[in-house]
């Protein structure tokens, strides 16, 4: 778990949380340059962010190069209680893929 | 042993590659041509047919008015409607305008923030769909002075 490239924080106030993701991704567009070789570095970026609570997708999102390199998204949830399960799943344009769970205290 | 071993998931992904298998894993339904290289008039008119924007001052937008680092321009995105179901976020002068789109079930707030690469100076434009259909649009202009989409 610990070299997970997702890290959750929640922050629950009775029925809301507040929940911050930061993942772990280089995030390239296909447009920069090395700048050793002066060749494209190849586009690399995540491609689909899933976020589930109790396995109920809440949030579906598709991204794309221009989210910076290590995407951070924080969102509220409503009518969360002690002890709901956050799941979340990305997949990049490589297929690399990666997920974490995470309880709501 | 490990160098073979490598070896042989390379081969085997470039197998399965060239079986056209790629399509069976998930990512490939991520939609390529909304965030295609066009300019921004027309990646609106891809993404949406009907036009029929409604500017409003219900969204706000938290936007740094000066950026000075192109790369991470953080946005925060508030409404007080409730029914907002899918959350478009465009940057004007892009070479790919549409930088994310979320899909909220009623259970999100419309409360969401993340963080932009822009190019150059430029409008970022927020266009939420409602539960029953209204397209609502809010824009800022961001000064960027280190330009780059830089890592």
């Amino acid at each position: 778990m610990a070299n997970s490239s997702i890290r959750i924080r929640s922050k629950r106030r009775q029925q809301k949380a507040q929940i911050r993701i930061l993942i772990a991704h280089p995030m390239e567009n296909g447009r920069n340059r090395d700048p050793e070789t002066g060749q494209f570095i190849p586009a690399h970026f995540i491609q689909e962010l899933d976020i589930s609570l109790n396995g109920e997708r809440v949030i579906q999102a598709d991204l794309s190069g221009s989210i910076s390199k290590d995407p951070y998204f924080s969102f509220v949830l409503n009518h969360v209680k002690s002890g709901d399960l956050i799941r979340v799943n990305w997949v990049d344009n490589l297929g690399i893929h990666d997920s974490r769970e995470h309880l709501i205290k | 042993m490990a160098k073979s071993r490598r070896h042989f998931v390379k081969r085997l992904i470039q197998i399965c590659s060239l079986f056209g298998l790629k399509s069976a894993f998930a990512w490939a339904d991520w939609p390529e041509r909304l965030f295609s290289t066009t300019p921004y008039p027309e990646t609106l008119k891809t993404l949406f047919p009907t036009a029929n924007f409604i500017d409003t001052n219900k969204i706000h937008l938290k936007l740094p008015r000066v950026a000075e680092n192109g790369a991470v321009v953080p946005l925060t995105i508030t409404s007080s409607l409730p029914d907002i179901q899918k959350i478009s976020v465009l940057v004007e002068k892009n070479p790919k305008p549409l930088s994310a789109q979320f899909q909220l079930s009623p259970r999100v707030e419309p409360t969401l923030s993340l963080r932009l690469k822009m190019a150059k100076s430029s409008n970022v434009i927020v266009i939420a769909e409602t539960r029953d259909g209204q397209l609502l649009r809010t824009q800022k202009a961001v000064k960027v002075t280190i330009g780059g989409c830089g890592g």
